[in-house]
């Protein structure tokens, strides 16, 4: 009798913990699902920002627009005030008639000719010519006031041409190094590990000093800044991966010829620097700062002539990003048994030195590929994984998705801080991204939650 | 039958020789005890034995077959290895930890059996209530029973301790014991571990084997493993045998004469007394 009720008690409780660890796994989910709406929130907003501001709401939908053009098109609104219109005109407006005087009037102060006169909403019209090619908006507010107008087919312009390529890459950019910094963190079983850890920022960093100072390159043309900056990025792999030919590619060991890495690429390039021309050291500083400012399209979209015509194909940051992440997240499993240990996970079957080499290789690529555009911005790839580990735990199968998302959000969100605090001075991303994070991560320490945060 | 051989093992750490021409034999649903002195080679012998670790010489045989031919997840279907202490940096739930002992038998994703084991496993170990815990708030006897589990949801044939009672307390030593000695016997898997503590050894092993400087001087039921004489030699220990419950218990005396240090060890005893 004890027994059996022992065993309904134990059956509810298995219940009971089962429906808790679904919770959790839906907690998870529920963070990675808020993430996406970040970005896109976030990404609405960047896109938005500008030389010219446009609303939210319709730099959506001109996004939109080139995917489905029949439901998606962004409102004419009114930009810079032009002059203004006494209140006269008022019944002109009203009856959507043009009198002489009104066209007069137009003529003399924008030699333009109004035709048709579209009322927009109350107290707003539309004032256009004949072909729509110069739209003039008036509005009644004290007085009546013509404002220039900014035409569906210029906010797609602009909205396309100048500004998605720069959300798009700091949404690719924060993910992919938010990826690699929880990666880096797993394998090195160090909290302090990011996607520099391992002397990749300050090999890019010289990789691009000598191309910038010394004019020399691997690959030369437009692409000798980012060409240096991504083999030289790659130099750290290689020669960690040499040195795991002669001792175990322990964590430590890996952080220590990082650490080797670091200080001998900087001597470097600061041996440069002394010698070059300010001007060169000034851009050279710039880069290694990392702005999203040099961002264009050929990053992000490869435009294959197939004859007929061209078809665009993810372009270089994409195609790094999607070739490295997929097998990261294919070993977040291995990677979470080596939390517990390097001894548990080879007694659980996973080839430790392997996976650690293989995960490393991966992370470097994926950094290297998106820094080599960029510039090294710092502190994403360090933060954003603690930040999601606070809230969801360590299981790297959740925490990869989770970390990326929100490393993009945060990313573009800091370059919005940079592109408007000192507007129309646009500060480098990287300054935000480590003058945002730091104290963020001075909050995490104070709450000391666990023994390192 | 024979479960576990390991024949003429040598392992070296930089030329440093850890283990000589070691020797075992583990029975199927045999509990085996490692002591000897702390550098005598327990531990080492233990990760050679689940590839941890791989011997320079010798072999290590599961069921007839060389380790060294099986995959690491074969092996790992097999041999489940409980540590010392780890030190988990990040944030895991106790769920997850021991869900994690499924890795040989699960690919990417985790089915509705693996959480049902890993309830199964935390319900016989009692520690179901720890399920949503971070393993870093537990206690240093709540974590070992963790670990525990997190090997028995890998449900191996051979299991391998490594010092499975030196960071808890008395009752919590005993508890251990117990579980795994019932685990032994329930599931017929077969178990070596390494332990410094003589009297628990003497209790829970079925067979002893003493080392000493990376071979085995003795090995054999307790009874036989555990004399004074085997003792004094090994730990350099004089120790009192009395016998209880058909078990040797052994209460130390003093230390002694060891490595040609006799002056010293008897001041030093001279002096607490």
């Amino acid at each position: 009798m004890a027994a059996s009720t022992g065993a309904i008690n134990g059956t509810e409780k298995g219940a009971e913990i089962k429906a808790q660890y679904k919770k959790f796994i839906g907690r998870k989910i529920l963070f990675i699902f808020f993430s996406l709406i970040a970005i896109f929130v976030v990404a609405g907003v960047s896109t938005s920002l500008g030389s010219a501001n446009i609303p939210v709401s319709d730099t959506y939908s001109a996004i939109f627009h080139k995917f489905a053009p029949d439901y998606f098109n962004p409102r004419p609104f009114e930009t810079n005030h032009l002059f203004n219109l006494t209140e006269e005109f008022e019944e002109d407006l009203n009856n959507g008639v043009i009198s002489d005087k009104f066209k007069e009037e137009f003529e003399r102060k924008k030699g333009f000719s109004p035709s048709t006169i579209v009322k927009e909403e109350n107290d707003k019209w539309m004032v256009m010519d004949e072909k729509r090619e110069k739209v003039y908006f008036v509005k009644k507010e004290e007085t009546l006031k013509v404002y220039m107008a900014m035409m569906p087919e210029t906010i797609i312009t602009i909205v396309w041409d100048l500004r998605l390529s720069r959300t798009i890459m700091g949404i690719l950019a924060g993910m992919g190094l938010a990826i690699a910094g929880t990666m880096m963190q797993g394998i090195l079983r160090n909290p302090l590990a990011s996607p520099f850890t391992l002397g990749i920022a300050s090999s890019a960093g010289f990789g691009a000093v000598v191309a910038i100072c010394l004019g020399a390159g691997i690959v030369g043309g437009k692409y000798l800044i980012i060409g240096n900056a991504f083999l030289f990025a790659l130099i750290p792999t290689f020669v960690i991966l040499g040195l795991t030919r002669y001792k175990r590619a322990t964590p430590e060991t890996m952080i220590l010829a990082g650490i080797a890495l670091m200080y001998i690429f900087s001597a470097l390039t600061h041996l440069i620097n002394y010698f070059a021309e300010s001007e060169a050291v000034k851009e050279a500083y710039f880069w290694m700062v990392g702005s999203l400012g040099r961002v264009t399209w050929a990053e992000l979209v490869f435009h294959l002539n197939t004859g007929h015509g061209t078809v665009p194909l993810p372009g270089p940051v994409p195609v790094v990003l999607i070739c490295c992440v997929i097998p990261l997240i294919w070993k977040s499993w291995d990677v979470n048994v080596m939390g517990a240990g390097d001894e548990t996970a080879k007694s659980l079957g996973v080839s430790v030195e392997r996976t650690r080499v293989f995960v490393f290789v991966m992370a470097s690529l994926l950094t290297a590929g998106i820094v080599c555009f960029t510039g090294t911005i710092g502190f994403v790839g360090l933060v954003a994984p603690h930040i999601c580990r606070i809230i969801i735990g360590g299981d790297n199968r959740f925490l990869i998705p989770a970390s990326g998302l929100f490393g993009g959000a945060f990313l573009l969100a800091c370059d919005i801080v940079a592109r408007t605090i000192m507007a129309p001075v646009i500060l480098p991303v990287g300054v935000v991204t480590a003058l945002t994070g730091g104290p963020f991560l001075f909050s995490l320490l104070t709450g000391r939650r666990r023994e390192y945060w | 039958m024979v479960k576990v051989k390991v024949k003429d093992v040598e392992f070296s750490y930089a030329s440093v020789p850890i283990l000589k021409a070691v020797c075992i034999e583990l029975a199927e649903s045999e509990m085996l005890g490692v002591v000897g002195p702390n550098g005598a080679g327990k531990s080492t012998l233990i990760r050679c034995i689940d590839r941890i670790l791989r011997p320079q010489k010798g072999s290590i045989l599961l069921d007839e077959r060389d380790i060294k031919e099986l995959h690491l997840m074969e092996l790992a279907k097999k041999m489940g290895y409980i540590p010392q202490s780890t030190a988990q940096i990040f944030p895991a739930t106790v769920f997850d930890t021991v869900l994690m002992g499924r890795r040989p038998h699960l690919g990417w994703r985790s089915s509705e059996t693996d959480t049902e084991k890993v309830l199964e496993i935390l319900q016989m170990m009692n520690i179901e209530d720890l399920a949503m815990r971070d393993i870093n708030e537990l206690s240093g006897g709540q974590q070992q029973k963790v670990f525990i589990a997190r090997a028995l949801t890998q449900e191996p044939e051979v299991l391998l301790l490594d010092e499975p009672t030196s960071n808890l307390d008395i009752r919590h030593q005993l508890e251990v014991m117990d579980i795994i000695k019932n685990i032994v016997w329930d599931k017929r898997i077969s178990a070596i571990m390494a332990i410094h503590d003589l009297n628990l050894a003497s209790r829970y092993a079925d067979r002893i084997v003493m080392m000493s400087h990376g071979t085995i001087f003795s090995a054999g039921d307790p009874a036989s493993a555990l004399t004074p004489e085997n003792i004094e030699y090994v730990y350099g220990v004089e120790v009192k045998v009395s016998t209880y419950d058909g078990k040797p218990y052994i209460v130390p005396v003093r230390p002694v004469r060891h490595n040609g240090d006799e002056k010293k060890a008897k001041r030093a005893h001279s002096r607490v007394a």
